[in-house]
């Protein structure tokens, strides 16, 4: 074991700490599912491009650094610690880039890569249905082939698109095989939200803001260009977009410290009972073994080791952590608790409250806890198929 | 920056493993339910395999290796729910080595031919303190400086106790301390003392993680071949999501445990912290693969005549024994809630 950072990283570190602490927003941005909130992250997200901190851990080619797995944790410890805005533009830079990466041509990755890094061009993740939640592969929504034009006409309907409101594209999973059943015959398109035949609806949140859109297809037309991979092979490709969800992309342990670290502070601050005082110190303690699992992780990557359904185990520990620690930082506010953004005596602007909420969406989203421990159970475990 | 354990103390613990999977089945763990003491032939065996010297200084025969190979190895004997006083070899050693490194007792240790007891400050009971040939005690008296004694359990009065795990042989050790049996005193003392307590907590932790694993694996194989209603119980989802979220304790509580190693092998700042969290840690795991395995198993779980019970009441003693959970978490708390600012992501 070897729990020291090189010199090199350590040198990282430094210099990421310093350009965060001389750019980060004093004032933070407006919820990013507003439209003027929107903006302002897109507009962050370009100055951490044009600064090569947007995507660290891409070819430099792509306006990453190169930087090795390591390096980002590294990064995104101090990007979170310093503050800095949720970036608007997570699920394409860390949710599908990696597929494209993996599965793309050079002409999509050269075509989606760059305006994906500099807040440009906003994705949304398009997998929900109405009749396909955690039964994914029950997908509906349907591609035909236009072959005059050269691509597929889409139709259907997407539902629960995080900032599907005002994105700019979608990647999804569509039925190109209109006798195929569950995941057989699904195809992985990318789908530019400008195009006719697009309807968009938001949707609020529990927080009231438009942070989902429903999406309507009626006949859009999409070029053979942009579908990814081979048609019929959008269920395997799918497979390793979620993965990033489940594991480490989404949720690196720097996003956990940090509040586990404000959260010891509000109770120096407000103090509280003996049970209270242990709920905050499990909170830290929880962040801390999210990062050691984290660090282990990288160490099974680096060996040449893959995960596979481990993510899923990964998945329940920080979903149940993160509302665990918000629910705690809640119970420490008491009467407080309750206050939302706007009230004259909201503690630190509700953002225990605003956090709460959302922590209350990692159970649910990226696949249902209720569905990794399926998954757990039959692909870690080996136990025999839920009946 | 690697969070693994390395080449050599995987390979040591997997000769362990494939040693005690032979010579430490639960027809073994029961045969020493009915002994008057658990210590049998196997402790020479595991003293060839270099286990009851592993930390003993190799200048006194022992492997001279630290922390994270201790680790190692007792995640293995925890598996097997070896109950033979390895960790008490191993805390009497580095205090040994530190106080009295020539009186013969390291290399008594390593070679297998002695077998030593602890019973440091805080606990109640030292195990097999009638077997051992030594019982190294600690004092901290509030009020005075600290004293570690080596002694012989001849000269102790011994009034035996009763655990749930009946493998454990407890003892309430009364003795008087004598300048003849004395070999530390003073801050020396302390600080070696509080050391002594984090490497059994620690060590506790690990072999704790083998018997969650253990009994995690017992209830798959359970869960697979029980059948109820025509169908195996494991397809059940309510089974399934119960050794589900055993595996989650399990995985988290092991990173934790190795990073514990690691600072008490080399003496961070961090490393109380880090052994409290993960006594903490590997306690949970436990006790909550014991409810879950107890669950599942149902009313065969319920009885003696199944093994489950051997390592379900290894994991309670254990959970309480060097120190229990909530006196780990105070010592947490006092760490991240003390004077100094919260902790901040690590510079390292
Ligand atoms: C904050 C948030 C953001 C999201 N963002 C996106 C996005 O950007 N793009 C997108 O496509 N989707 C998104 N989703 C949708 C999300 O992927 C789905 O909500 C999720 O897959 C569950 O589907 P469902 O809501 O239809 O619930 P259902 O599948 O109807 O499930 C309802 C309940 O039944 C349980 N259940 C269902 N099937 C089983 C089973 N086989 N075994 C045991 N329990 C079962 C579930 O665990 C759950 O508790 C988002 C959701 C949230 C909350």
């Amino acid at each position: 074991m070897d729990l020291e950072f090189t010199a090199e990283e350590r040198q990282f570190r430094q210099e990421a700490r310093a350009w965060l602490t001389a750019n980060v927003p004093a004032e933070p941005l407006p919820s990013m599912d507003t439209e003027d909130g929107f903006r302002r992250h897109q507009a962050w997200e370009k100055r951490l491009f044009d600064a090569r901190w947007a995507v660290v851990s891409w070819p430099e080619e792509y306006g990453g650094r190169d930087a090795g797995l390591t390096e980002w944790l590294i990064f995104e410890e101090e990007y979170h610690r310093a503050g800095a805005p949720g970036r608007v533009g997570q699920n394409g830079i860390f949710l599908f880039a990696p597929t494209l990466f993996a599965f793309g041509d050079t002409a999509q990755r050269d075509r989606y890569l760059p305006a994906m890094a500099s807040g440009e061009e906003i994705w949304v993740q398009g997998w929900s249905e109405p009749e396909a939640g955690s039964d994914l592969a029950n997908v509906r929504s349907r591609a035909v082939r236009d072959d005059a034009h050269g691509g597929w006409r889409l139709t259907g309907q997407k539902i629960w698109s995080s900032r599907g409101t005002y994105g700019h594209r979608l990647f999804g999973l569509f039925r190109t095989d209109p006798d195929s059943r569950r995941h057989h015959g699904l195809t992985y398109f990318m789908v530019d939200l400008a195009s006719p035949g697009v309807t968009v609806r938001p949707i609020a949140q529990l927080d009231g803001e438009p942070g989902f859109a429903e999406i309507f297809l009626d006949d859009v037309f999409v070029p053979d260009a942009d579908v990814l991979g081979a048609p019929g092979e959008g269920w395997t490709i799918m497979i390793a977009t979620t993965g990033s969800e489940r594991g480490l992309n989404l949720r690196s342990p720097g996003r956990f410290l940090e509040p586990a670290r404000r959260l010891l502070d509000l109770y120096r601050r407000r103090g509280g009972d003996e049970s209270l005082r242990d709920a905050v110190v499990r909170a830290w303690m929880d962040a801390e073994a999210y990062r050691l699992f984290t660090f282990g992780t990288v160490t099974k990557l680096l060996d040449g080791g893959r995960i596979g359904a481990d993510s899923s185990v990964n998945k329940v520990f920080w979903s149940q952590m993160d509302v665990e620690s918000h629910a705690t930082a809640l119970r420490l506010l008491g009467e407080y608790g309750e206050l939302d953004a706007g009230s004259p005596e909201a503690v630190d602007d509700a953002r225990w409250l605003d956090g709460f909420l959302f922590a209350l969406g990692g159970p649910i989203y990226a696949g249902t806890n209720e569905i990794q421990r399926n998954t757990i159970a039959e692909r870690v475990l080996g136990l025999p198929r839920a009946r | 920056m690697r969070l693994a354990y390395g080449e050599e103390q995987h390979l040591f613990g997997e000769t362990v493993r494939d040693f005690l999977a032979a010579h430490c089945t639960a027809e073994h763990v029961r045969a020493a339910w009915a002994a008057d003491t658990a210590v049998s032939a196997r402790w020479a065996e595991l003293a060839k395999l270099g286990v009851t010297g592993l930390v003993v200084p190799d200048d006194h025969d022992g492997l001279g290796l630290g922390e994270e190979e201790l680790s190692a190895v007792l995640e293995q004997a925890g598996y097997a729910a070896l109950p033979d006083p390895l960790v008490e070899a191993a805390v009497a050693s580095g205090i040994l080595a530190e106080f009295a490194p020539d009186a013969g007792w390291l290399a008594r240790i390593a070679r297998g031919e002695s077998v030593a007891s602890v019973l440091l400050p805080g606990q109640a009971f030292a195990v097999e303190a009638r077997a051992a040939d030594l019982v190294v005690v600690g004092i901290a008296p509030a009020d005075a400086p600290a004293e570690i004694h080596v002694v012989d359990p001849a000269d102790c009065t011994l009034t035996a106790q009763v655990s749930v795990d009946r493998a454990r042989k407890l003892f309430r050790v009364g003795f008087d301390p004598v300048p003849e049996t004395l070999v530390a005193s003073g801050p020396a003392a302390a600080t070696a003392l509080a050391r002594a307590a984090d490497r059994g907590a620690l060590g506790t932790a690990a072999f704790l993680l083998g018997l969650t694993r253990r009994m995690l694996d017992m209830t798959v194989a359970y869960a697979k071949q029980r059948v109820q209603r025509g169908v195996v119980i494991g397809t059940h989802q309510s089974v399934q999501h119960h050794l589900a979220n055993v595996l989650v304790k399990l995985e988290f509580a092991r990173p934790v445990v190795m990073r514990a190693a690691y600072s008490l092998a080399r003496g961070l700042p961090s490393a109380p912290r880090d052994v409290s969290m993960a006594k903490i840690y590997a306690g949970e795991a436990a006790d909550l693969a014991a409810r879950n395995a107890l669950q599942v198993h149902g009313a065969i779980g319920y009885t003696e005549e199944h093994d489950l019970h051997l390592f379900m009441k290894r994991a309670w003693a254990l959970t309480a024994a060097w120190g229990d959970a909530s006196r780990h978490r105070a010592r947490v708390a006092a760490d991240l809630l003390g004077d100094a600012p919260a902790p901040m992501t690590p510079e390292l």
